[in-house]
């Protein structure tokens, strides 16, 4: 597979994976991800430190189940929205099989009231699985920009 | 005794029963709580002694609103002095962490020891025998203001006040002891920082922390995944002054062999169950049988253990609307890998994202704005009675009135009230 259709396969799962979120389709999230996947919410300043804890981590695709699972049935926050405006993938690595890439996103979010501001801006650290057609997760650190998160963070970034 | 005057304000209802709205409104009264908590005879949490291990070390903090610098120097002792040129009033420390020989503020490189001591002023003698300082100027009459320190397990406690207790004697022993069966004998590591701002006064928050009362009704995570443990014992403990608490639970072994039989027909009321039920996992945090401890120092500072969560929140105003909230999560060196993976996964419990703690994030700002125009009016504190004292049941909001007790003694908005 050509450097150009890995950058095209992983462009489009990453415009499928910011449109499952925004449009409320939350329980489609975990199968952007591989069985076994590791998928972690953190800062900027603890990732350059090598702090180990997230703001959400999971090491399988049921933890991000439960996510969701908690978002619509246990936990309680004001209603929502994000709009997620991603960078272009920058492909870091690729070995036919998995690929490394990095991308810059921000994420607009957007309250019942109608307040819009600038919930986040960071990057995602990404190994795919390259099978076939289709790319899958393996692993997402978030790494946040700010180390601030204003009043909550319940829908995946 | 507190020094801003607070005659102005509205009068406190009798009792601890009753807390006036305006409390978490007025200018007045955020400008009186920083002179009289956060800068007066108090004990407040600066950072922890692990981040400031070695000689040259320092970590900014503040008391309050009033930003500090904790240092240690190469005599092996922890200082504390304002982060505040004595010149012109800039800031001395700019990073959050870091090492350095001394600091020298950026604007006209003041040079200070990491004793927070005054030890040299640029072009002091003026340049080719003009301009300088007078002859007069005496360096060591000028300087940041300096705060006592108090370590307590590992936690780094200041104040700007020669009048407050020893900080043994601030706590008392039993929040002492529970300060010490968390912290006590290890070497905390930090794991992640993070920072959640809130959209509401400070107290509401520490009234959140202390609310006994609302954590199976607010946080459902638990309950919806059934994963409450019928057999748990508690109880809050509520210090003298009623500033300090504690709240626990605790496997009840007793009940639970009774409770065995029964469990065995438990259905399912929500029908939801984890996919991942891996995440509470976890193992005795000290070896005992605790597995929930909140305590809080007055006037803002809370230690957690939820489960193998352990952490520390540092709680600070940053307007009479708007509250900074940073959140150190630890682990051990002690920790065994697999220890430490359980705190990884069960750090999704607490923070701006955790399962049992994002409400905790939203609720204060619903009760900021629902009281926008209830100035005059109070919120009721009568669950579980009027007193501000321990009690074995948790559904009670005693130390929400013992906050209120020693708020209101602190500053010297009215007298000590007996309850």
């Amino acid at each position: 597979m050509t450097t150009r259709d890995v950058f095209r396969l992983i462009g489009q799962a990453q415009a499928a994976y910011a449109r499952c979120i925004d449009s409320d389709r939350l329980e489609d999230w975990p199968d952007f991800f591989t069985e076994k996947c590791f998928y972690m919410v953190t800062t900027a300043d603890n990732h350059r430190e090598g702090l180990e804890a997230g703001l959400i981590w999971a090491d399988t695709r049921g933890m991000l189940t439960d996510r969701v699972s908690a978002l619509r049935e246990a936990n309680i926050y004001e209603r929502h929205g994000y709009r997620h405006i991603l960078g272009q993938p920058f492909i870091e690595e690729d070995d036919g099989r998995e690929v490394r890439s990095e991308t810059p996103f921000l994420v607009v979010r957007i309250m019942r009231d109608g307040s819009s501001d600038l919930f986040a801006s960071g990057r995602y650290l990404d190994r795919y699985l390259v099978e076939g057609d289709a790319v899958l997760l393996a692993e997402r650190v978030v790494v946040c920009d700010s180390s601030r998160i204003d009043t909550l963070l319940a829908l995946p970034l | 005794m507190p020094t801003t005057t607070t005659t102005e304000l509205p009068a406190w209802p009798e009792g601890l029963t009753r807390v006036p709205y305006w409390v978490f409104q007025r200018e007045d009264v955020y400008a009186a709580e920083q002179e009289n908590l956060f800068r007066g005879p108090h004990w407040n949490y600066l950072c922890l002694e692990a981040e400031v291990a070695s000689p040259g070390q320092f970590r900014a903090s503040f008391l309050g609103d009033t930003p500090v610098v904790v240092s240690r120097d190469h005599d092996g002792e922890l200082y504390a002095f304002e982060n505040r040129c004595a010149h012109r009033g800039a800031l001395l420390a700019l990073d959050d962490r870091g090492t350095a020989k001394d600091f020298t503020c950026v604007y006209h490189a003041w040079t200070y020891s990491l004793q927070g001591d005054l030890t040299g002023v640029a072009f002091k003698d003026g340049v080719k025998g003009k301009g300088g300082m007078p002859e007069s100027f005496c360096l060591e009459q000028h300087g940041p203001r300096k705060l006592r320190l108090a370590v307590v397990h590992g936690l780094v406690f200041g104040s700007f006040s020669d009048d407050v207790d020893d900080i043994e004697d601030y706590l008392g022993d039993e929040i002492m002891d529970r300060i010490e069966r968390v912290l006590g004998g290890r070497t905390p590591v930090v794991i992640g920082r993070f920072t959640q701002m809130l959209p509401n006064n400070w107290k509401l928050y520490v009234e959140n922390v202390k609310d006994s009362y609302h954590a199976s009704i607010l946080h459902l995570f638990f309950t919806t995944f059934e994963l409450n443990r019928l057999s748990q014992r508690g109880a809050i403990i509520v210090s003298e002054d009623g500033g300090h608490h504690v709240s626990y639970s605790a496997i009840d072994r007793e009940a639970e062999r009774d409770a065995s039989y029964s469990e065995q027909n438990i259905r399912s009321d929500s029908g939801y169950k984890l996919a991942d039920p891996s995440l509470l996992e976890g193992f005795s945090e000290v070896g005992d049988d605790t597995t929930l401890q909140i305590l809080s120092t007055f006037p803002a500072f809370v230690l957690q253990q939820i489960q193998n969560s352990v952490a520390v929140r540092q709680i600070l105003p940053r307007g009479v609307d708007r509250t900074e909230l940073n959140w150190t999560l630890l682990g051990f060196e002690e920790d065994t890998p697999e220890q430490r993976k359980v705190r990884l996964k069960q750090a999704n419990l607490v923070g701006s994202a955790g399962y049992i703690s994002m409400e905790d994030g939203c609720v204060g700002g619903f009760v900021q704005r629902g009281v926008a125009g209830a100035s005059d009016h109070a919120a009721v504190l009568e669950m579980g009675g009027a007193s501000a004292e321990s009690s074995e049941s948790r559904v009670t909001e005693a130390s929400i009135r013992g906050f209120w007790k020693a708020y209101t003694a602190g500053m010297g908005i009215r007298q000590e009230v007996q309850a």
